[in-house]
């Protein structure tokens, strides 16, 4: 008895995993399209170069230097904020896990959670990256 | 240049990248890396970022498929994720210190290394033996549904397929590809778990190693919203049609070709940077 109602759980958290998954993608993907669209009617004509890596030009490279961009409506930040909500897409999946795993109080892996989350987290400070 | 023209070149080499990743089994990443350093001249750092926001697409998009059917081993995959993701954000920091010229070797050496194994034959190393302490702790051992029967695995050899998993991390964070080659071998080989759960679970596991490394390259400025906007819809479009030819498909053949096509493409790799050293 006690097996199969930890199955049914299982079940269930594996449909809503799948759906968050889908959904996380399938939204993301349509705001990059959209912010692509309006990036390219903005940007025609002018020359593309991508030979050297420049990273002092890049301009939406934080998360805050996103958010402030979108309220301009750029079409390039508008890409960037898709993608952080694309890369962000599995990390809410874990946060998912772990209150799954909460509600089925197996507590080993709500700890397991929260170490990814917690070296997700430390990725997010800026200062690894120069 | 213009932008116009390079989005649309980009957006069908990633398209084709995708089908292509997807018809092998290799992925998006490492097809689109290629093509994007050695056809278009795009620096190595910018082709990285871009590949690894396709990663993350394409494999949220098919573990979302694989999750609801029962394969994935959730618990198996966190567990994982601990070392893929330490490894992935690792390899991300030393990224910016490596030369192109480097990475471009590393990367066409692992090209060509995921190529001779999507060719080998796979052996079934399952077991049923459960003996194993780490796997009993973690609660590792389970059961996948195929035609409507339970088939129960255990798992062997935690702490080394952790170990490879460490490495496998570091790789796709150096690399920005999903490095599905090492964690089949780090699950298949080592853990000895069933091809069908150590695929899914590889896939399953990919997004959240993706992004960890995605967001120490969003801040070095390597995700460039020009290319990862035609690489990322190109790839994820490419790898959904494939997976649909798939079913249909019989790729032994389309298998060899493209072997050598990718191993030509990292023969390539290799020698420009080499000469660029």
């Amino acid at each position: 008895m006690a097996a199969s109602k930890e199955n049914m759980n299982d079940k269930d958290i594996q449909v809503i995993l799948g759906t968050l998954l889908r959904a996380g993608v399938i939204i993301s993907m349509t705001i990059v399209l959209i912010g692509g669209i309006i990036f390219l009617i903005h940007q025609n004509g002018v020359i593309t170069d991508y030979k050297v890596f420049k990273p002092e030009l890049a301009g939406f490279s934080s998360i805050s230097a996103i958010f402030k961009g979108l309220l301009t409506f750029h079409g390039d930040a508008i890409v960037q904020f898709g993608i952080l909500m694309l890369i962000f897409t599995p990390v809410a999946r874990i946060v998912f896990a772990i209150f799954s795993f909460l509600i089925e109080k197996d507590y080993l892996y709500v700890l397991i959670g929260l170490i990814i989350l917690s070296i997700i987290t430390i990725s997010l400070n800026g200062g690894l990256a120069h | 240049m213009s932008v116009l023209l390079f989005t649309i070149i980009v957006l069908l080499g990633a398209f084709l990248a995708g089908l292509l990743g997807s018809l092998t089994g290799l992925g998006g990443g490492v097809i689109i890396i290629p093509l994007l350093t050695l056809a278009l001249g795009v620096d190595i750092h910018y082709a990285i970022g871009a590949s690894i926001v396709s990663v993350i697409a394409t494999s949220s998009g098919s573990a979302a498929a694989y999750v609801k059917e029962g394969i994935t081993n959730i618990r198996i995959g966190m567990f994982l994720e601990i070392a893929t993701t330490v490894g992935a954000i690792c390899g991300a920091i030393v990224a910016v210190y490596l030369n192109a010229n480097y990475i471009a070797i590393i990367f066409g050496c692992i090209l060509i290394f995921s190529a001779i194994m999507t060719l080998k034959k796979k052996v079934d190393h399952t077991t049923l033996d459960d003996t194993d302490r780490w796997a009993k702790f973690f609660k590792l051992n389970g059961s996948y549904p195929d035609k409507g029967t339970d088939h129960p695995y255990a798992v062997k050899h935690v702490p080394a397929g952790f170990l490879m998993m460490l490495f496998a991390g570091t790789l796709s964070g150096l690399l920005g590809i999903g490095s599905g080659a090492l964690k089949v071998i780090a699950m298949d080989n080592i853990m000895r778990l069933p091809f069908k759960v150590s695929t899914t679970t590889s896939n399953f596991m990919m997004g959240v190693t993706a992004a960890a490394s995605a967001i120490v390259y969003l801040h070095r400025g390597q995700i460039d919203p020009g290319i990862a906007m035609p690489v990322c819809i190109g790839v994820l479009t490419g790898a959904t049609v494939g997976s649909k030819v798939l079913l249909k498909a019989k790729t032994d053949k389309l298998k060899i070709v493209f072997a050598v096509v990718v191993t030509f493409l990292a023969l390539q790799m290799i020698y420009k940077g080499i000469s660029g050293l």
